[in-house]
């Protein structure tokens, strides 16, 4: 981008924000928002501490089977629901109302069901990245070329062979995109479910650092969140672009 | 002489036509047999008792306006659609679904985008369960028969419309069926690749001993490379006359469209299918 001539390099908009954050901090306005100088202190100090890395690694833990779930459950799902008229009549509602539904609420239901560990944990965080997971599998499935899935069959594919060969790698760019929103959502799921089911990993933290008003620490993780969530989904868009040569052209 | 040709083969069509189970099947060896095809899409009625022979080592074109019906008789004949009611054999067997003695080249390619020229022109073989070094090796000598030797390793959107199709001719070739199914296959390309692609098949015809059943919607293009041409009438569709043309098959590309029973033949099928054109 380019301003007066001037060529921007870029994150100059998260340069311009930071200074803003800095100067709100140094005029001391609410104690909410401490300098962001303070909070980059504070973050390189709290970083090598055994409290966060091992909070860190809960979080890490329960957010990598949660979403390995969504994806390893969510990718088949949403293929059979793109070819099987019947299974899709059967389930789209219910994903519809699930991608929507205020997940938060049913919370309290998986403790019942599932107990106050790990295990409500990675579910309310399949919960969240699944939906989307399912819905974009399925939109990829619904635009493949009718023509290819023809010849596999002209040449004697299985339905075994077409699942593997055609529909995966035809829906692959939408699929991938539903994973990169699904992981996103994932993020917010499992903070929540540690904040609400058992106090442990980031969510801890937070809670921790905010009952205390340790507001530095509490922007210092949340710092650390965003930047895991924006390299995943980085890396993801990157893979994204790696098979975008022929999402044009199916 | 040359109109007598195409009178008499009129004449033998036209007997065909009044006896589809007559003694002939002894005299012509038949590669493909339609007996008494229909085929309904709801309320719609695609192809009504249609019978034809498609006799081995010959390419055959299927003829007609659009709407026709020749695509859904092909994809009959792939096994793709089943028939309403009929029969179809390949090599004397009733078909089922689709089978390793028939493949099938597409109007639009249908080519995997995500895979190499050599893993396109292999994919039958490997759905086949051929080990890689030897299907690919197959491929590989296929690409260079037509004419994309260089190309094994490039991806299908970094060719042009022919090359594409020529991949898609590899693969079907790759598979040595007796039976090609081929869908308009030259309808996607530019006319000037158009000539060249049917002066290759009018060679490929006549050194691979293969059945061709070729659909097309161009007159010219049927009477350039048949050895029989289906004439199709639509709705509901049915074989209105067979026309074998003979005398200028052997008189070299050079010659061929300018033969007088070539243009006799092409202004002849135009007659009989004009009245159908919107």
């Amino acid at each position: 981008m380019t301003l007066l001539g001037f060529r921007l390099p870029g994150f100059s908009s998260l340069i311009l924000w930071a200074l803003l954050w800095e100067l709100v901090g140094r005029l001391d306005l609410t104690f909410f928002v401490p300098p962001l100088s303070e909070v980059v202190v504070t973050l390189v100090q709290i970083l090598p501490t055994p409290a966060f890395l091992s909070a860190l690694g809960e979080t890490a833990q329960a957010f990598l089977l949660g979403v390995l779930a969504a994806v390893l459950a969510g990718v088949p799902l949403g293929i059979l629901m793109g070819r099987n008229r019947l299974l899709d009549e059967l389930l789209l509602p219910w994903v519809n109302i699930f991608l929507s539904a205020p997940l938060t609420a049913l919370v309290p239901v998986l403790m019942v069901l599932f107990g106050f560990g790990m295990l409500s944990i990675v579910i309310t965080t399949t919960l969240f990245a699944i939906w989307i997971i399912i819905l974009n599998a399925r939109a990829g499935v619904l635009q493949i070329n009718r023509s290819l899935v023809e010849m596999a069959k002209s040449f004697g594919a299985s339905p075994f062979d077409a699942f593997f060969k055609i529909y995966f790698w035809a829906a692959l760019p939408e699929i991938l995109g539903g994973v990169r929103i699904g992981i996103i959502r994932a993020v917010k799921g499992v903070i929540i479910g540690q904040l609400l089911i058992s106090v442990v990993g980031f969510g801890a933290l937070f809670e921790l650092y905010s009952t205390n008003f340790l507001m530095a620490h509490f922007w210092a993780v949340l710092i650390v969140l965003f930047a895991l969530a924006f390299a995943i989904s980085e890396l993801l868009a990157h893979l994204e672009r790696r098979v975008a040569y022929y999402a044009a052209r199916r | 002489m040359q109109e007598t040709t195409v009178a008499m083969s009129r004449t033998e069509s036209a007997r065909r036509d009044a006896d589809p189970s007559g003694p002939q099947g002894a005299a012509v060896d038949n590669a493909v047999s339609v007996r008494c095809v229909s085929k309904t899409f709801g309320s719609v009625e695609a192809l009504k008792n249609l019978s034809l022979d498609f006799p081995r080592g010959e390419l055959t074109s299927l003829l007609g306006p659009s709407g026709c019906g020749k695509t859904t008789l092909l994809k009959i004949i792939a096994g793709l659609l089943e028939p309403s009611s009929g029969r179809v054999e390949v090599g004397g067997e009733a078909v089922t679904g689709p089978g390793p003695d028939r493949a099938f080249v597409f109007q639009d390619f249908a080519l995997l985008p995500w895979a190499s020229v050599l893993r396109n022109v292999a994919f039958g073989l490997e759905l086949r369960g051929m080990a890689k070094s030897e299907r690919e090796a197959i491929a590989e000598k296929h690409i260079c028969e037509v004419g994309l030797a260089g190309f094994e390793h490039s991806y299908p959107h970094q060719l042009s419309g022919g090359m594409r199709q020529r991949v898609g001719l590899a693969r079907a070739l790759a598979v040595d069926a007796d039976v090609l199914l081929m869908d308009e296959p030259f309808s996607a390309v530019d006319e000037q690749t158009r000539r060249k692609f049917q002066e290759d098949l009018l060679d490929l015809v006549r050194n691979e001993r293969k059945t061709f059943i070729f659909v097309t919607h161009s007159i010219e293009e049927a009477v350039y490379v048949s050895d029989q041409i289906a004439i199709l009438l639509p709705r509901p569709s049915r074989v209105s006359e067979i026309i074998r043309p003979s005398g200028f098959r052997d008189k070299g590309a050079d010659n061929l469209r300018r033969d007088p029973e070539y243009l006799d033949i092409v202004d002849s099928i135009w007659a009989s299918l004009r009245s159908y054109v919107e």
